[in-house]
């Protein structure tokens, strides 16, 4: 995919997440459209998967480790074919696979269970060591949120991915800078975090602009560059990312969109799709 | 008398643990700066490559033996119950119990014979927290022999497994040729008809001594050690139960939630008798040596035999 076609996409995943939460009538759009670019840059340009083959033993693997953005994973997934993108409309329901947080077991694509902060960079720590002993050469991403790095796991997990120079883990920190109760500098705050994980031995890289196709893309490849170390990439972005009234609103964290709410949004998705195929 | 030969589970877990490296590359064994004192030293000395020290980070632990079990490796993530069960309980709940990951929990230095270190580091909450998870296995395993077949189990059975063993060198009580491992069943060790005794871990062999002692008094107290606490072998004690009509359990650990508690939930459902549960009174436990400890908290031969003497008159 170029860049137009991975823009294209991401508006794509971005009308599913409005359309999942809304269906759900709860979840959280906010974190999830901060992440709808790296979540479709991933899962269509980055990593090695088939989606007719989820369980690859040779696969890339991710984590999301902000495990509550699930329905931006989960459009991502769908889009990529891994199951019916119809079914995002029973996320969070009685009898769907798609968890109110993810769920290995019953989701084709996810590789990890996930939801309580912290603990899905330990799991994908463990996955990258795994490859090094065994010696094959997949790669490890995890999505982290930055609320999520005040958990003390994350330096737990850190400080030992360092030490084992596990250059085939990327751990990826979306720097929306709202967690729930405000902005992250004021609730307790976790900058500088590019020099936190330099100190952990990290290949840190900065993206100014994490909702930028372009900038993800260099980020990446700069990435597969790093022998001999993890890489950490810090991304700005911002938090209900093209939606009008939900970008850089803590409130939308973890609330869905009512009717009208749903309308407008889709309203703001549909204007973003016609200007990019006016490209 | 002959010299009653004794040693650790934590031992026992060590070298089995070599011993199931031997047969088998997947094993990874998995410490937190506590290689010498959980015994798996004897591990990564045979297999240093497999051997991987995560430092001073339970939860961190819990969650790379997650990871190397998404690909199939058999992680033995070590360390002593409170840090395993205590501290990491919900990575164990989550990362490894939620996905049902085929983890193995040893949990060393467990109860109260953990002895001088004290309260903070003797774990009566374990069996407690860890059979609270659904589809995780408990096993409390008496001795050597059984440890080791703990161990040789919890390999061949998919799925998150937990495993206590002791810091305490305990007498070898199953070294006849009958004896035979089997999860989730107990076993039979003394027959009687006025009481029933059912115990686990370190407590299997203070209701051995204890049965002796009322024999001597004219009273038959039956026997059942109970090494896997989950699944629970709850035909065994429910039959027990029903020929004698009064049961005890004899636990390391707090009486709330561990062996007496899933002994008495067995009860309930299957044959109403009245249960006297022995073990730590909802207390922390403090300093001394281990063995001096077990007679403190009346955990010992002499104890136990008091106890149940006194319930039964």
């Amino acid at each position: 995919m170029n860049t137009l076609e991975l823009q294209k996409m991401a508006n794509e995943v971005r009308k599913s997440i409005v359309t999942a939460t809304h269906s759900a009538k709860s979840g959280h759009p906010g974190g999830s459209l901060s992440a709808a670019d790296v979540f479709t840059y991933l899962y269509f340009k980055e990593m090695n998967i088939d989606p007719a083959n989820p369980d690859a033993p040779d696969r890339d693997r991710f984590v999301l480790s902000k495990g509550h953005t699930a329905p931006g994973y989960y459009s991502a997934l769908a889009h990529r074919g891994f199951f019916p993108v119809e079914d995002l409309k029973t996320l969070r329901q009685i009898g769907s696979h798609l968890q109110g947080h993810p769920c290995m077991q019953h989701t084709p694509g996810v590789d990890m269970s996930s939801g309580s902060l912290g603990q899905g960079i330990s799991v994908a720590v463990g996955m990258a060591l795994s490859a090094k002993m065994s010696g094959k050469d997949y790669r490890v991403y995890t999505l982290l949120g930055d609320g999520e790095i005040q958990e003390g796991q994350v330096w737990e997990a850190s400080m030992f991915a360092g030490h084992r120079k596990l250059d085939n883990l990327v751990v990826i920190v979306d720097n929306n800078g709202l967690q729930i109760d405000g902005n992250i500098a004021d609730v307790c705050s976790p900058y500088p975090i590019d020099k936190k994980f330099e100190a952990f031995n990290f290949h840190v890289i900065n993206v100014a602009d994490g909702n930028d196709m372009e900038q993800l893309d260099a980020a990446f490849k700069e990435a597969h560059t790093v022998k001999g170390m993890p890489t950490a990439i810090i991304m700005k972005t911002v938090k209900g990312k093209g939606v009008s009234f939900m970008e850089n609103q803590a409130s939308w964290h973890g609330t869905a969109p009512n009717d009208e709410q749903y309308a407008i949004a889709m309203a703001d998705l549909e204007k973003v799709g016609e200007a990019l195929c006016q490209k | 008398m002959s010299e009653v030969k004794k040693i650790a589970t934590r031992e026992s877990y060590g070298n089995a643990l070599a011993e199931l490296g031997k047969e088998h590359e997947d094993v990874v064994v998995l410490d937190a700066d506590l290689a010498g004192a959980t015994k798996t030293s004897t591990f990564k000395k045979a297999f240093p490559d497999r051997h991987i020290d995560c430092g001073i980070a339970e939860c961190d632990m819990m969650g790379i033996a997650a990871g190397l079990a998404t690909t199939g490796k058999v992680p033995f993530a070590s360390t002593f119950a409170m840090f395993a069960a205590g501290r990491a309980f919900e990575q164990i709940r989550n990362s490894i119990g939620y996905p049902h990951l085929n983890v193995k929990v040893g949990a060393t230095h467990a109860g109260i014979t953990v002895g001088e270190d004290g309260a903070t580091h003797q774990c009566l909450e374990d069996v407690a927290l860890m059979r609270t998870i659904p589809g995780m296995t408990v096993v409390v395993p008496s001795d050597d022999i059984e440890a080791k077949a703990a161990v040789k189990a919890a390999y061949e059975t998919d799925g998150p497994f937990y495993m206590r063993f002791g810091r305490m060198a305990v007498p070898v009580i199953n070294d006849n040729p009958d004896y035979h491992f089997e999860l989730g069943k107990g076993v039979m060790l003394r027959e009687g008809s006025d009481v029933t005794i059912v115990a686990s871990g370190v407590c299997v062999h203070s209701a051995l001594e204890a049965a002796e002692k009322l024999a001597a008094d004219g009273i038959s107290a039956e026997v059942i050690n109970i090494h896997t606490i989950k699944p629970l072998d709850k035909d065994i004690i429910a039959a027990s139960a029903e020929k004698t009509g009064k049961v005890v359990t004899v636990e390391e650990h707090n009486v709330i939630g561990g062996l007496g508690g899933a002994v008495c939930e067995a009860l309930c459902e299957t044959v109403q008798v009245p249960v006297m549960r022995i073990g730590v009174q909802d207390e922390f436990g403090f300093s001394g040596p281990a063995g001096d400890l077990l007679k403190e908290f009346r955990l010992d031969g002499q104890g136990v035999y008091e106890q149940v003497k006194t319930w039964l008159a």
